[in-house]
């Protein structure tokens, strides 16, 4: 299991406005572009130099693709990048103040402390 | 020598531009209240009339990322741009750019180095609302040099609060030290208790009031034995997963010095979060010039 790899997936995508529209619109797209293309890219680094051994388990893959945070949380995604990424996407559908950021909180009410653990 | 001529500590709440520049149906209910907390609280600031503002914040995943992480960060750029897209995205913050205190990131680098940390530093640093959310509350000219310090508060493996603590102190000395005559005021912001993307988010307090009163009141008394007591890096996930944000506080107790009260407190109870502010003038040059 890869916390860093979905934390470099929930990161990446947040940042590019395109991205974020692709990720609401057809999930499956662009997690399966984003593991090809994405996945490997060295981000704080001149071009031309890749990683090689970075991919999703079929369980991220999956998560990812059913934008089900209630899962990524379990995995210990980091909690902040994926509801930042989350809100991003979902809030404009609010019919009132912070819908979906308590209905996102509401869904994670089976866990307590602790939580599981996001260091990478 | 330079002076420090305030030491300020405050949370930094991105909702509270939009709150506080909104009108008619748009104003939240609570928006009133809470610009009247705020431009006292600035008032705090500008009467001690500084030169130039050190400021400590925490980078939230914008230009720092896991693939080469400080722990500790001093930003040293001629200047600095501020504010990300996803920043103007949630909560409707404006694009800044803010002179940068290069001497003083200098000295701040070089003295950190010799006292025993290992500072990194950024010749290239877009900050974010860690510090652009002090500096819109408390100097909405945006018009002082600064020079940014990040912590990591974020991502795991943390350093330990006594950490923040010492390296707040010698933060305090080595401001003394510079060979200057300018005016400084440190301003730093973190969190009480907070939780992010967790069960226990966007509640109609903070998640943990009992924490909230606790650390205000160490904070406000400068207890520090009394904080680091209780606080470690395990306690922390006990008020709410994004408390460890009050090691910001504590590095600003640092800053303060062991044992000195507050000489302004105020905070404000909203949804989400508890809002606190203090503010200590180390010396009688804290007043007018």
């Amino acid at each position: 299991m890869s916390k860093y790899l979905l934390n470099k997936f929930l990161f990446t995508v947040d940042r590019d406005p395109e991205l974020v529209e692709r990720y609401r619109e057809d999930p499956r797209e662009l997690v399966t572009w984003w593991e090809s293309t994405m996945a490997n890219s060295l981000l704080n680094c001149h071009s031309g130099e890749a990683s090689t051994w970075l991919g999703f388990t079929p369980e991220e893959r999956e998560a990812l693709i059913a934008h089900d945070h209630v899962r990524l949380f379990a995995m210990g995604s980091h909690p902040f990048l994926t509801l930042t990424l989350f809100i991003a996407m979902f809030e404009r559908d609010n019919t009132g103040p912070l819908e979906y950021q308590k209905a996102y909180g509401a869904a994670l009410a089976g866990f307590s402390l602790p939580y599981p653990d996001i260091a990478t | 020598m330079a002076s420090i001529v305030a030491v300020i500590a405050s949370t930094h709440h991105p909702f509270y531009y939009r709150a506080s520049t909104s009108t008619g149906e748009d104003r939240p209910p609570f928006a009133d209240e809470w610009t009247r907390k705020i431009l006292a609280f600035r008032e705090t600031l500008t009467r001690a009339d500084p030169d130039v503002l050190v400021m400590v914040g925490s980078d939230h995943f914008h230009q720092l990322w896991l693939d080469n992480m400080p722990q500790f960060l001093v930003g040293k750029a001629p200047f600095y741009d501020a504010n990300w897209y996803n920043e103007e995205r949630e909560f409707g913050l404006p694009r800044m750019t803010l002179k940068g205190q290069e001497d003083l990131s200098a000295h701040i680098l070089r003295a950190g180095l010799d006292e025993g940390f290992d500072l990194a530093f950024s010749n290239e640093l877009r900050i974010d609302h860690s510090i652009t959310c002090p500096i819109i509350t408390l100097r909405p000219e945006a018009d002082l040099p600064i020079v940014p310090i990040y912590t990591n508060i974020f991502a795991p493996p943390l350093p330990r609060p006594t950490r923040f603590v010492q390296l707040g102190a010698a933060i305090r000395t080595i401001i003394e030290q510079w060979p200057s005559h300018l005016r400084v005021a440190v301003i730093g912001t973190g969190h009480l208790s907070l939780e992010l993307g967790g069960p226990r988010q966007f509640g109609p307090h903070g998640p943990d009031p009992a924490f909230d009163e606790k650390a205000v009141g160490w904070i406000a008394d400068g207890d520090l034995d009394g904080c680091l007591r209780e606080v470690t890096l395990d306690s922390l996930h006990a008020p709410g997963n994004a408390t460890h944000g009050f090691m910001d506080f504590m590095l600003m107790m640092g800053v303060a010095g062991a044992g000195v009260k507050a000489d302004y407190v105020d905070t404000f109870d909203l949804f989400h979060t508890m809002e606190a502010y203090f503010t200590w003038y180390p010396s009688a040059r804290g007043g007018a010039r």
